[in-house]
C-alpha cells in the first residue's frame, strides 16, 4: 500500500511517464493494488481486466523504449462505466439481462482513449441501464461513498465516482443523462463534467435516453477533465449527432474571472436548503466575486417543471431503446410459454430490475395511443420552454452557477422506497440535460452530518458549445480553493480481496 | 393532430391498465405486482400533473438539443461484423442464424 494514496492526477502521471520517471506497467500494478485494498468495501468496479490492462501497459512501455511518441494519456490507468463498449470486455450495464455480454466492437471514445495511451482497468458499477441516482439499482451490488460508506456515492455512475474519489484511478468515464455524472461527482467531492450534447460521440455507449445521454469524465482536477475532453471529443462519422467540431481545446488563461458575468438562478437557491448548505454556497459565491466575476441574479422560471419533463422524455426514450433486449441477439433468454411473445415477456420480466421495469412501463404509457399528446408531446414543448429559459439568461450572463444538488450524499436505503423522492434528487441537473448544455460539478465545500464530513458540489453551466468557458471558470475556482485537495480517510482492508 | 389542450386526466387507474401497458411493453407482470405498479404510477403521475398547468400553445416540441438533420457519412465499403462475431452473444443459434421460438400458428 505504500504507493496507494495520494495519487497524482492524470496530467502529472502522463508527464511523469513522458519524462521516463514511471512505467505504464508499474502504474497499472499500483492501481490494481489500490483497488484490491479498497474495493472490497466500496464495490466501485464491476469487471476488472487485469491481463488485458497489463498487456496494454507492456505495449505502451515497449513503444516508449522504441522511441515512439507517447500519447496525451500514455501510461495513465482509467476506469470505464459498465455501459461502454470495449471489444470483448463484459458490459453488463448493471443489469442481469446483459450479464456476460461482450460487445463485438469498441466505442469511439474508448478507441480514442486507447489511441492516446490510456489503460482501462475495467468497468465500473452503475445503476441498471443508468437509471437511478444512488447506484442502488445495480444488479451487481451497491457501490459505497468513500466519504461515508453508509451513504450512496450518487448515481447512476456510482462506481466511476467512487473509484476516482477513493484514489483507485485518477480518471474515469461515466455517462450523464439527467445528472448521472454531476450528481455523483458532487456527492464524492470530485469534478464531473457533462459536455454540450453532441460534443462526445455516443457510438458504443449503450443507450438509455438518446437525446440526453453524454459520455462525461470524472477526475480530481479540472485540468484532467480538460485533457480527457481533448482526447475523447470531436466529430465522429458513427454518431450523426456529434457537433461538426474538432476536439476541445482548453483555454489556458487562468488568472481570474474578471469580466465574466455569472448568473445565480433564484430557483436553484430554494428556501428548503439547509443552513449549512447555504453557508457553503455563500462562501463559494464570495470566492467567485473575489476572483472578479460579476454576480447577477437570474431566473429560470420553468425549473419546477424540469423533473416531470425529464422523466417523461427519458422514460419514453428508454422504453424505445430497451425494446432491443428481447432474448434473441444477446443477453439473457427465458423461454416462458414457448411462444415468441411469451419468450419476450418472460425474458424482460426476469432480466430487468424493478426501476428499469417501472421506467419502461412509464415510457410505454406516455407514448401509447391516447396519451402521446397529453404526456410526451407536452413534455417536449415544456422542454423547449426550459431551453428558452437558459437562452434568455445567457443573453445577460456568461455562465450560470448553483448547487449541483440540494443536499450532500444521502444514506443508502433512504430513498429506495419512494421513486419520486429519488427522482427529485436530479432537480438541479436535469434542466441542463434537457437543454443539452454543458455543466460541471466541482467541490465547493463540506458540511458535517452525523459525524461525517460530506462534500458539496457547485455546478457551473454554460451556453451550448460553451464547454471551454465552463472548464476555464471551474479551473480558476479550483486553483483559488482547496476543497478538491481533501481526501476521504480510507482504511484499506486488512485482507485484500482475491 | 397534436392538441396541447388535451389533459392527461385518464391516468392508468388500476391493474387492468397496467396489464395493458405491460403487454405493449412486452413485460410479463403478475397481478400482485401490477397492483403495486398501479399505486406507484398514481403517485408519479400526480407529481407529473403539474405539466398540464402550463400553456404550451404554439410552442414547438423539442425532440433533441441539436439542429443537425440528415448527417450522413460517406457511403464507402468497409469491413463489418463477421457472422461469428454477430452470433457470439446470442443465447440460442442454429448454424449461422439466431434461433427463435416458432412464430407461425401462435399469437402474432
Amino acid at each position: 500500500m505504500s504507493r496507494a494514496l495520494p495519487i497524482q492526477d492524470a496530467c502529472a502521471q502522463a508527464a511523469a511517464f513522458r519524462r521516463g520517471e514511471s512505467s505504464a506497467e508499474q502504474n497499472v500494478r499500483d492501481a490494481f493494488d489500490r483497488i484490491d485494498a479498497l474495493d472490497g468495501s466500496l464495490n466501485a468496479f464491476a469487471v476488472l481486466e487485469r491481463e488485458r490492462a497489463l498487456a496494454l501497459a507492456a505495449a505502451i512501455d515497449r513503444d516508449r523504449a522504441n522511441g515512439i511518441a507517447a500519447g496525451a494519456l500514455a501510461g495513465v490507468p482509467v476506469a470505464l462505466k459498465a455501459n461502454m463498449c470495449w471489444e470483448g470486455v463484459e458490459a453488463h450495464c448493471g443489469s442481469r439481462i446483459l450479464a456476460g455480454y461482450r460487445p463485438p466492437y469498441t466505442a469511439t471514445f474508448v478507441r480514442r482513449l486507447l489511441d492516446a495511451g490510456a489503460i482501462p482497468l475495467g468497468m465500473t458499477n452503475m445503476d441498471e441501464f443508468a437509471m437511478g441516482s444512488s447506484g442502488e439499482n445495480s444488479a451487481f451490488g451497491i457501490a459505497r461513498n468513500p466519504w461515508d460508506k453508509s451513504r450512496t456515492p450518487g448515481g447512476s455512475s456510482s462506481g466511476s465516482a467512487a473509484a476516482v474519489a477513493s484514489g483507485m484511478v485518477a480518471l474515469a468515464l461515466g455517462s450523464d443523462t439527467g445528472g448521472s455524472v454531476r450528481q455523483p461527482a458532487a456527492f464524492c467531492g470530485i469534478a464531473g463534467f457533462k459536455p454540450t450534447y453532441g460534443r462526445v460521440s455516443r457510438y458504443g455507449l449503450i443507450a438509455f435516453g438518446s437525446s440526453l445521454d453524454q459520455v462525461s469524465p470524472f477526475a480530481r482536477s479540472v485540468r484532467d477533465i480538460e485533457l480527457a475532453m481533448h482526447v475523447i471529443s470531436g466529430v465522429d462519422s458513427f454518431d450523426s449527432t456529434t457537433a461538426q467540431l474538432p476536439p476541445l481545446e482548453a483555454d489556458p488563461s487562468d488568472a481570474d474571472l474578471k469580466g465574466l458575468r455569472i448568473g445565480l438562478p433564484r430557483e436553484y437557491f430554494p428556501n428548503g436548503l439547509s443552513d449549512s448548505v447555504r453557508a457553503v454556497l455563500e462562501a463559494a459565491k464570495q470566492k467567485l466575486a473575489a476572483l472578479g466575476a460579476e454576480l447577477v441574479e437570474v431566473s429560470l422560471p420553468h425549473t419546477p417543471y424540469a423533473i416531470p419533463t425529464y422523466y417523461v422524455v427519458a422514460t419514453a426514450e428508454a422504453s424505445s431503446n430497451l425494446a432491443r433486449y428481447d432474448g434473441i441477439r444477446y443477453g439473457k433468454r427465458v423461454e416462458g410459454d414457448g411462444t415468441l411473445q411469451g419468450m419476450f415477456a418472460a425474458t424482460r420480466a426476469a432480466g430487468f430490475g424493478a426501476e428499469v421495469q417501472r421506467r419502461i412501463l412509464l415510457g410505454t404509457y406516455v407514448l401509447s395511443s391516447g396519451y402521446y399528446d397529453a404526456w410526451y408531446n407536452r413534455a417536449l414543448r415544456v422542454r423547449r420552454l426550459l431551453r428558452q429559459d437558459f437562452d434568455l439568461a445567457f443573453e445577460k450572463v456568461d455562465l450560470i452557477v448553483g448547487p449541483t444538488t440540494p443536499t450532500p450524499a444521502f444514506r443508502i436505503g433512504e430513498k429506495t422506497s419512494d421513486p419520486v423522492a429519488m427522482y427529485l434528487s436530479d432537480v438541479m441537473t436535469a434542466p441542463t440535460s434537457l437543454a443539452g448544455l454543458p455543466g460541471i460539478s466541482i467541490p465547493c465545500g463540506f458540511v458535517e452530518e452525523s459525524g461525517a464530513s460530506l462534500p458539496l458540489g457547485m455546478q457551473i453551466i454554460g451556453p451550448a458549445l460553451g464547454d471551454t468557458r465552463v472548464l476555464r471558470a471551474a479551473r480558476v475556482f479550483e486553483a483559488a480553493t482547496d476543497h478538491h485537495a481533501r481526501r476521504p480517510d480510507l482504511k484499506p482492508l486488512e485482507h485484500a480481496r482475491a | 393532430m397534436s392538441d396541447s389542450k388535451i389533459t392527461p386526466a385518464a391516468a392508468p387507474s388500476g391493474e387492468a391498465d397496467v396489464l395493458h401497458i405491460a403487454r405493449l411493453a412486452r413485460l410479463a407482470i403478475d397481478p400482485a405486482h401490477s397492483r403495486q405498479v398501479a399505486a406507484q404510477f398514481a403517485r408519479i403521475l400526480e407529481e407529473f400533473k403539474t405539466l398540464t398547468t402550463l400553456d404550451v400553445e404554439g410552442v414547438e416540441p423539442m425532440t433533441r438539443p441539436t439542429d443537425s438533420t440528415d448527417v450522413l457519412r460517406d457511403d464507402r465499403e468497409r469491413p463489418s461484423l463477421t457472422v461469428e462475431d454477430a452470433l457470439a452473444n446470442a443465447p440460442a443459434r442454429v448454424e449461422n442464424f439466431f434461433s427463435v421460438p416458432k412464430t407461425i400458428g401462435g399469437e402474432a
